[in-house]
Formats: structure tokens, C-alpha cells, sequence
């Protein structure tokens, strides 16, 4: 018996063992008559365990088992975008095309059409000193992204030929001196973090158009965060608006074990969305791995390597990305049973004892960073957790929260009240204001951050307040408590409530962001003024202005008319005054 | 390899059988055992290698010896399926239950299933109008939807459930649905109830029934919903029906799988259910859908029994996760005596917006829903206040909100048990007059225009 292949000699599941090869740790092989892929996940005396991609049932032991020396890696280079992948690349539209509205098994496609022909357009030249990372050129890979073409990593020296032309993507389109030929596609393995010259401190923000996140919750670019949530409290609401709204320049969506009709939502969605940043299609700037729950459990396993390579792929060209990945929890408990089919130890909740480490190394390969080439990029992660029961104290939560910067606390009494973002703004938290906060001086306002302040902290009263409210009832507090009970009212309902189903209020500028949240601080200080002039709490509450600069958000045009209602507003606030 | 029998079981535990010694067998390949008197059960491979195989019996291991005879049988698990299947009764291993012949097979089916490929979906997006208000307005079902009821021991969710398959219909169209029944461990009682009322309005004819009671083995319960779900697959995408699976109890399944995963020594998850429940359930409920180019929909109503009201319990916990919202059954509401006890703030279906509004049901109708559930809300958590404080220690606002919690229970939730009310007269324009009990300046989620057009004291004639 050759080296190469093997027999099988056992399969429980997703999992199968051999006999008879030496495969390295990681390698994929070919499982069974029908060539299942595989990949080893441990060495145990001369058995080679091996999880499967596919389904399992009607192989048999004594079937063979066939190395391929490679580990598993991602196909890298133009045709990326406006993808739909299962968890090891493979389009799904290929897959339909094969195989019929049903995934069956033994079934092999490439992750790049590697016939297609793309405008390859050098930008270096015969001479240039090259490595790893260097930008050779590029392809207009969609309207909107220009795909640049680099050196692999681990490659480097002069240039000897370059040629621009239409070239399909594993013909050569540049010799270097050594004779080394580059192709449009490179492949990487994705259990491996493509390497970059240095990480950076993140001090831009990723603007998210949703007013909770961005305003009090900012994500940084290249910043990490985590929204834990019990379910029908909007994660996966907030994963696609955070995907459709979000001003990065590519985004990879891994739907990792969720459900069927979501995946298709949005790629039936996306088509026709326009980013707001290049007003083209959203699709454009797009690659989605979808692995949905009754696809096999250890592609699901794969799907978020898979997907944070090629998010890498594209920091390397000087983009900035972002990831979403829903739900890791999916990820963590594919994880869990591969483990137990290998009857390995278990940790907290029959989750393995790597747990943590392998949710800390996903979030590690985010981060802002100056690439090989030279350039600024970046991939910021959102990662979706499902927590059992919503309680955050399981493993997967806890093991994600120690790593990530941003938490958005997703709480189920908010998603009762139909309180859409349902962030609970009183235990989410993001440590990157300080970092962000010269940005907003310098890009909104100058006094950006002090009205940040200013209204977490009516919240944070208002939280206290509420307290005394459900022992006395409102009407036992002094006239200036229940004044902030009413602006902290106008926060929740006015800005931090935002319909994500609602053609105009489902993305607000910065801008206009921090003028709705002036006009709120407006109305506590003329309200207070007014007070104290002899209005009454209900007059400065129910002018009719009010109610208008509130629905307003609404109506397109909102950013242009704000200023004209909160003038009408105010106007209104100071004639209560008058009447008394 | 059919013909040759082994004796070697080694090992006979709960469910399971170990054998050793045997040709190659494939995982998941389906057993023969043939006992020393003679009865025959069935089994599958859950484990096999050269040495040993472990096989689960779906019939229970009583009398089983060492001399058991077992036989493999060279395939996976299939149902034979044909449109013949409407109308008939079948027990829980695909057997005829009604006394009637043998299914003559169109097609020989793969009880697992394939996953849908994502792409190959089609959006679910038709209102199911199903007449109970509470379902229409604020958790509306569209076509090819997967949403459980939760419920527990003690409350009316046979009712609800045979009330939604009686009048569940697509606005403006006559295509009817077929229904396909699967009971898992319901009391033999519960089951006449179903047959009854199906038989009483007719619709036995048009549905399929797949019946594992109480008293049957219970390790069936685990393929008895594949049954279902395959015959559901192929009159839908084979035969373009449009199939509503019922299925009841979950929780029974659940029990099952856990029973098995117990006498495989498997490391359990929270409360002793395997680690790979949640893979297990979506493996039936993402069976749900509509594909491109096929005419058919299979959309499913699985019924679960929270153990203890509770539900954060795994079994509504990850099903949860999997469906697409929830329908949960209120035993508060149902001790006030409301039918139908559906409390609508932990209700949720995630299809709605696409299924609702314009062209589909009514341009208000996302508008009329936020606010009933904003109000409804609103004056459900002052009930709690004013037990403290008493009405006089609320303003206007709060009182009216307090009022409209016991009339929207009361008008809105509470209809009979044949009460077909429909989309726009019953119930949204129903949602717009209790609405009235609330100044408009407090009913903040409705769009102006909405109020211009619908609100029947303020409206613009």
C-alpha cells in the first residue's frame, strides 16, 4: 500500500478514520469511492482522522482514502466579488448548476471561473523591484472595485516582463527575473493569517449609518466587536444592515449555520440596494459564504477561515474590509461536535478546551495594518453570537467578549417592545471612542464627543429615575426630573429607535446624527427655559413641532429640513412661555 | 451483500445493538434484525468499522439475544412516496396504519434529505391569511415559512394548529394547501382529536398522516418527521402542492434523540441533550421553503411543548434559533379565558416584512402592527405598575395605554374557534378602531399619512 492512499477503516458522522497513509496534519485527502472531501484533523498511532465537507451516509469502511498533499486553501483573485460560496469555496450557483436545487455530494468546483477572461491593466513595469504584496496592476473586477493584482507573499525581485491584455487568471501576465511567473490567481491556506508589514492603531471609524452603533457605539475600522443575543432580538437584522450600510469597500458576509431563506434574502436584496458611499449596487463590493445549518457540520466548521481570507485578500490590496460573521456560536458548536466525535476532553458545556484560543485567533486576524505593498488596509470583524437562552454567561460569549473591543448587547425586553435596534444601551460598551474622538472633531463637529456625553448620560438617568418611577409613579417626581424623563423618552424613540425596514430611516448620515441629537439637548434647554418661565411640562412636550421634527426622520430630506424644524420647535417652545 | 446474516451482537444497550466481525458496512445503511421467534425490526448504522458496528432499532431491543439474526441491507433509509400518499394514514415507520394497501411507489426517497442550496431558494414573500388576528396582524405566516408554536402541557395548541390548517389560504387565490401530519408521542387521544376535526371539515382527504402515539417505540420518533418531511418534499417539488406539515410534539423527539445520545456515552450538551441537537432540528426545519422553478411550498408548523413554561429550555432555545419566529401560547392569557392565548410580545415572524404592505396586504399594515405591539406593550408593563401605585399616579397617556392592553385582549386576541376574520375588514380595520382608544398624539409608530387615510375618527374625508 503506497503512501499516497489509504483505507478507510471507520466513520461515525462527519468523521472518518484511516488507515494506511501518512497525511500531514490539516491536509485535504479524498474520502470514498466518490472522492468526499476531507481534511485530517488529527494523528493517532497510524490512523489519520480525517472530518468530511460532505455527507457521510452509504460509505463504507475498506473505501479509499487519497492524499492531496495541499492544505485547505482559498482560490484568490478576480471573480471574488458578488460570490455566494458554501464553507470551501465552492459556488453555489455552480453547485446548482451541477447538482439541482439540492446539495448532493462529490461534487468539485472551483472557487474562481478560471476560463473567464479580465482586463489585466499593469501598473508596474519590466525593472521594477517587486516582493510579496507589491501592486503589479489590476482588474475592474465590478463597477465599483478595482481588484489589484499582487506579488504573492514569499516571492520577490525584478521584474523581467509585464504584459496588460485579457488573460484568464492562471495564465502569467508578469515573468520576474528568476524566472518565477505570476498568474491574476494566487491560493493561500485558510487556517494560515496572510502576513502584512505592521498592525496599526485603529483611529478611523467604521460608519455604520445606524445611529446606536455609530454614535454611541463606534466600531472602529479594524476593530473587532461582538453582538451576543438571544434570538428574534435582531442580530441578524443588524449583521445585514451593518453589511448593506457600512462604509467599507468590500464586505465578506459569512452566514455560518443560520438559516436557508436568509441567505437568500439577502442575495436577492443586494442586487438591488445602492450603497449609499458609490451609489451602485451594493453587490458590487460583495462576497458571501453561506454554510446554512443542515449543511455539513465541518464545512461550517471551514466557512469562517474561508471567510476571513478572503477578507485579508482584500486588505492586502489597501481596502478597507468588514467581516460579519452569523453566528460564531454556529461555528463554536461545529467545533464542539467534531470534538466529541473524536471523543476528546471536553471544557465548559462539552465545548473543546480550544475553544477560546481558536475564537481569540479568528478576532486576531482583524485589525488595521500597513500591508506587504505598503498600503493602509483593514478588516474590521462583527461576529454574532447566540447564546443559549440569551444568557451571555456561556463560553462562547465569555471566550468572545474577552477579545473584542465593542460589545453590542442585543436584549430580548427591547425586541418586546418592538425597540428596533434592540442594543441595550446601558451594558453595551466600545472602547474605541478615544481613540475616534479627534476624527470627530476634526470631520462632524468639534464638540462631537461632549454630545455623546451628554446623552448617555440623560440615559444613565434616566435609568435611575425609572427605578423611583415603578415604586411612585412619575407624577411624584419635581417637574425638572420628569422633563429628563421626557428627553430621555425623545432619545430611545427619535434616535435610538431606527426602522431597518424603512426606505429613509434605515441609514442616517453622521452628520445629520449629530444634528438629531442636538436638537434633542435643543429641546431639554429650551423646555428647561420655558419651565422656568411658567410653562408647563405637557405644553413644551406636546407642541405640535415637536411631534413634526420627530416624524420628519421619516421624510427624505430630512438633513436639509432639520434645522428649519428644530427653529419651529423652539419657536413653539418659547410661545408657551407667553401663554402663561 | 443481502442474504448474508450475522450473529455477532456483542453488546445490546437501551436502543442500540453492537456487533462486531461483519462485511464492510456503510454508515447510515439500513438493518434487518430477525429474532429467534421470528418478529423482524428494523434499525440503521449510526457507527461502523472493521471491527464493530453500531446499530440504533428503531422497534426497542426487547428480546433481543445474542442469536438475533442481522441482515444489512445495502441502502439508506427510503420512503416510498407517490401522490397516492394524500389521503392515507401511515404509522411512524411508513407502514399503512388505515387498513389500506401498500403505497405503490412513484419514486423511492432518501428519508435525510438534501440540504437546498441557498442560492437555488426562492424569497418567501405570499401572505398566508390563517383568520386569527393575532397571527395576521403581528406575526404574519408567508408561504414556505418554518414557525413553531410554543406552547406547554395544559394549553390549546391542537386548536390554534387545526385552526390555521382549516383556514390558512393565499389572499385572492384558490390553491389549497395539502396537509401532512406527524405525531410524535401524542396520546392516542390527542390524535383521535386531530383525526376528528380533519374528517369533520373534510380535510383528511387532503392530507397525510404520520402517526407514532405514546405507546410506539420511541426510537421511531426519530425518522417518523423524515417520513414526513420527505413526502412533503416530494408532493411539493415534484407535484407543486403547496404543503402545510403539522407536527407535534418536538419536545417528544427531542427526548428521543437524547435517549440515544445517552446510550452512546456521548458527551451531552446543556441538560444532557447531544451537542448536535441544533444540526439535528435544522436538519428538518430547514426542509421548509420555495425553490426556483418549482411551483410548490412546504411550509411548516412543528409544535412544541416548553418543559416548565420555560423558554430558554433547549428545546425551544435552539429551535428558536433555527425558525423563523415563533408563535408563543400565554397560559396567562388562557386562564383569562382567551382563545386564542397567543402573546404577541415574545411572538415574532421574521418573514413578515416581506410577506406584508402593499400589493400584498395593506399599506398600513407594518405601521398598524408596530404600534399595537408598542401599546400593547406599553400597557402591559403598567399593569405591574399599578398594582403598586394605583391608576391615580398615572398621567393621561399611561392610562390610556393601561385601558387599551385589556381591550386589545379582549377584541383583539379573543375570536371563536371558526372565526375566519380576514386581512384588511377583520382585522387590520378592527387594529384601527380599538386604535381610536388612544389619542393620535400618542400613537407615535403610525406614519401621518396612515393616519389621514385609515384612522376612522381622524382621517381626511
Amino acid at each position: 500500500m503506497s503512501e499516497e492512499s489509504g483505507l478507510i477503516y471507520r466513520i461515525s458522522g462527519p468523521v472518518v478514520t484511516a488507515v494506511g497513509i501518512s497525511p500531514r496534519m490539516y491536509e485535504v485527502v479524498r474520502v470514498g469511492d466518490e472522492g468526499l472531501m476531507g481534511e485530517v484533523i488529527e494523528l493517532h498511532g497510524d490512523q489519520s482522522v480525517i472530518q468530511v465537507y460532505e455527507e457521510t451516509s452509504g460509505i463504507k469502511p475498506g473505501e479509499p482514502v487519497v492524499r492531496t498533499g495541499q492544505t485547505l486553501s482559498v482560490k484568490l483573485g478576480p471573480g471574488l466579488l458578488t460570490q455566494i460560496y458554501d464553507g470551501i469555496q465552492r459556488p453555489l450557483e455552480a453547485l446548482e448548476e451541477t447538482m439541482g436545487v439540492f446539495i448532493t455530494r462529490g461534487v468539485d468546483a472551483d472557487g474562481l471561473d478560471l476560463t473567464k477572461k479580465w482586463e489585466f491593466n499593469a501598473t508596474a513595469s519590466a525593472g521594477d523591484e517587486v516582493s510579496g504584496g507589491s501592486v503589479i496592476g489590476f482588474v475592474q473586477e465590478t463597477e465599483t472595485v478595482e481588484h489589484k493584482i499582487m506579488i504573492p507573499p514569499g516571492h520577490s525581485g525584478k521584474i523581467a516582463s509585464i504584459e496588460s491584455g485579457e488573460f484568464d487568471i492562471t495564465t502569467s501576465v508578469c515573468t520576474l527575473e528568476d524566472g518565477t511567473e505570476i498568474a491574476m490567481m494566487q491560493e493561500w491556506p485558510v487556517r494560515t493569517p496572510r502576513p502584512f508589514k505592521q498592525k496599526n492603531a485603529p483611529d478611523v471609524p467604521l460608519i455604520t449609518g445606524q445611529r446606536i452603533l455609530d454614535f454611541l457605539f463606534p466600531l472602529a475600522k479594524g476593530g473587532t466587536a461582538g453582538i451576543p443575543g438571544p434570538f428574534g432580538a435582531g442580530k441578524t437584522v443588524t449583521q445585514q444592515q451593518l453589511a448593506r450600510w457600512s462604509d467599507a469597500q468590500i464586505v465578506v458576509y459569512i452566514g455560518c449555520g443560520e438559516r436557508g431563506n436568509e441567505m437568500t434574502e439577502v442575495l436577492t436584496e443586494f442586487p438591488h440596494l445602492t450603497d449609499p458611499n458609490t451609489g451602485k449596487p451594493l453587490m458590487n463590493r460583495t462576497t458571501m459564504i453561506a454554510n446554512t445549518s443542515n449543511m455539513p457540520v465541518a464545512a461550517r466548521e471551514a466557512s469562517v477561515y474561508t471567510g476571513i481570507t478572503i477578507a485579508e485578500y482584500f486588505r492586502d490590496m489597501g481596502y478597507d474590509v468588514a467581516l460579519m460573521a452569523d453566528s460564531t456560536s454556529r461555528w463554536a458548536e461545529a467545533m464542539r461536535e467534531i470534538s466529541s466525535r473524536l471523543e476528546e476532553m471536553p471544557g465548559e458545556e462539552g465545548y473543546p478546551a480550544y475553544l477560546s484560543s481558536r475564537l481569540a485567533e479568528f478576532y486576531e486576524r482583524a485589525g488595521r495594518v500597513q500591508t506587504l505593498g505598503g498600503d493602509d488596509g483593514s478588516v474590521s470583524v462583527i461576529g454574532a453570537v447566540s447564546p443559549p437562552g440569551g444568557d451571555i454567561s456561556e463560553p462562547v460569549s465569555q471566550g468572545t467578549l474577552r477579545i473584542v473591543k465593542v460589545f453590542w448587547g442585543l436584549d430580548a425586553g427591547l425586541a418586546r417592545q418592538r425597540h428596533f435596534p434592540a442594543i441595550n444601551w446601558l451594558s453595551s460598551y466600545s472602547l474605541y471612542p478615544q481613540a475616534l474622538d479627534q476624527w470627530y472633531r476634526d470631520n462632524i463637529a468639534s464638540d462631537f464627543p461632549e454630545v455623546r456625553t451628554k446623552i448617555s448620560s440623560l440615559l444613565q438617568v434616566e435609568a435611575e429615575l425609572q427605578e423611583i418611577v415603578q415604586l411612585v409613579g412619575s407624577d411624584a417626581l419635581p417637574m425638572d426630573q420628569q422633563l429628563t424623563l421626557e428627553v430621555a423618552r425623545m432619545i430611545r424613540e427619535f434616535f435610538l429607535q431606527q426602522n431597518a425596514f424603512h426606505d429613509v430611516d434605515t441609514f442616517s448620515q453622521l452628520g445629520l446624527q449629530y444634528e438629531m441629537a442636538k436638537a434633542i439637548l435643543a429641546f431639554q434647554e429650551e423646555s428647561e427655559k420655558a419651565m422656568a418661565g411658567g410653562a408647563g411640562l405637557e405644553d413644551v412636550v406636546n407642541v405640535p413641532a415637536r411631534t413634526d421634527l420627530m416624524r420628519g426622520r421619516f421624510e427624505e430630506g430630512y438633513a436639509e429640513r432639520i434645522g428649519e424644524l428644530l427653529g419651529e420647535m423652539s419657536k413653539q417652545i418659547a410661545e408657551t412661555m407667553e401663554d402663561n | 451483500m443481502s442474504g448474508k446474516e450475522y450473529r455477532t451482537i456483542t453488546d445490546v444497550k437501551g436502543p442500540l445493538v453492537f456487533l462486531e466481525k461483519t462485511e464492510p458496512v456503510a454508515y447510515n445503511e439500513i438493518v434487518q434484525l430477525r429474532l429467534s421467534d421470528g418478529t423482524m425490526k428494523n434499525g440503521q448504522v449510526l457507527d461502523t468499522s472493521d471491527d464493530k458496528v453500531i446499530v440504533q432499532v428503531f422497534e426497542g431491543t426487547e428480546s433481543v439475544d445474542r442469536q438475533t439474526g442481522v441482515k444489512f441491507l445495502g441502502d439508506v433509509f427510503r420512503l416510498p412516496v407517490s401522490k397516492g400518499l394524500i389521503g392515507r394514514i401511515l404509522d411512524g415507520a411508513g407502514k399503512p396504519r388505515d387498513g389500506g394497501p401498500e403505497i405503490v411507489a412513484e419514486d423511492m426517497a432518501d428519508i435525510i434529505g438534501a440540504a437546498i442550496n441557498p442560492y437555488s431558494r426562492e424569497s418567501p414573500e405570499q401572505f398566508i391569511q390563517t383568520g386569527i388576528s393575532a397571527i395576521d396582524a403581528c406575526t404574519s405566516l408567508v408561504r414556505g415559512q418554518k414557525l413553531p408554536i410554543f406552547s406547554a402541557s395544559g394549553l390549546p395548541h391542537n386548536d390554534i394548529a387545526l385552526q390555521i390548517a382549516r383556514q390558512a389560504r393565499l389572499v385572492g387565490s384558490d390553491d389549497d394547501f395539502v396537509v401532512v401530519f406527524c405525531a410524535m408521542g401524542i396520546t392516542a387521544e390527542e390524535y383521535n382529536f386531530f383525526v376528528q376535526d380533519l374528517e369533520r371539515t373534510g380535510a383528511l382527504e387532503n392530507a397525510a398522516l404520520f402517526v407514532n402515539l405514546a405507546d410506539d417505540p420511541a426510537v421511531e420518533r426519530l425518522i417518523t418527521p423524515r417520513l414526513a418531511l420527505t413526502a412533503a418534499e416530494y408532493l411539493a417539488f415534484e407535484h407543486d402542492y403547496h404543503v402545510l406539515v403539522i407536527y407535534t410534539d418536538m419536545t417528544n423527539y427531542c427526548e428521543s434523540l437524547r435517549q440515544i445520545g445517552a446510550a452512546r456515552e456521548e458527551v451531552p450538551g446543556r441538560r444532557g441533550y447531544p451537542g448536535y441537537m441544533y444540526t439535528d432540528l435544522a436538519m428538518m426545519y430547514e426542509r421548509a421553503g420555495m425553490v426556483k422553478g418549482k411551483k410548490g411550498s412546504i411550509t411548516q408548523f412543528p409544535i412544541l411543548t416548553m418543559p416548565g413554561d420555560d423558554i430558554t429550555h433547549p428545546i425551544p432555545d435552539l429551535s428558536g434559533y433555527i425558525t423563523e419566529g415563533q408563535i408563543v401560547i400565554s397560559r396567562e392569557l388562557h386562564q383569562k379565558g382567551i382563545y386564542p392565548p397567543i402573546n404577541v410580545l415574545p411572538s415574532l415572524s421574521r418573514l413578515m416584512n416581506a410577506g406584508i404592505g402593499e400589493g400584498k396586504t395593506r399599506e398600513d399594515h407594518k405601521s398598524v402592527s408596530d404600534q399595537l405591539y408598542a401599546a400593547y406593550a406599553g400597557g402591559r408593563e403598567l399593569r405591574g405598575l399599578v398594582a403598586i401605585v394605583g391608576e391615580d399616579a398615572l398621567n393621561e397617556r399611561d392610562l390610556q395605554l393601561l385601558k387599551f392592553a385589556d381591550i386589545f385582549e379582549d377584541q383583539f386576541l379573543r375570536q371563536s374557534r371558526d372565526e375566519d376574520r380576514s386581512i384588511d375588514e377583520g382585522t387590520l380595520d378592527l387594529a384601527w378602531n380599538l386604535l381610536t382608544n388612544i389619542d393620535t398624539k400618542y400613537l407615535v409608530r403610525l406614519d401621518q399619512k396612515w393616519i389621514d387615510k385609515y384612522h376612522p375618527t381622524e382621517k381626511n374625508s
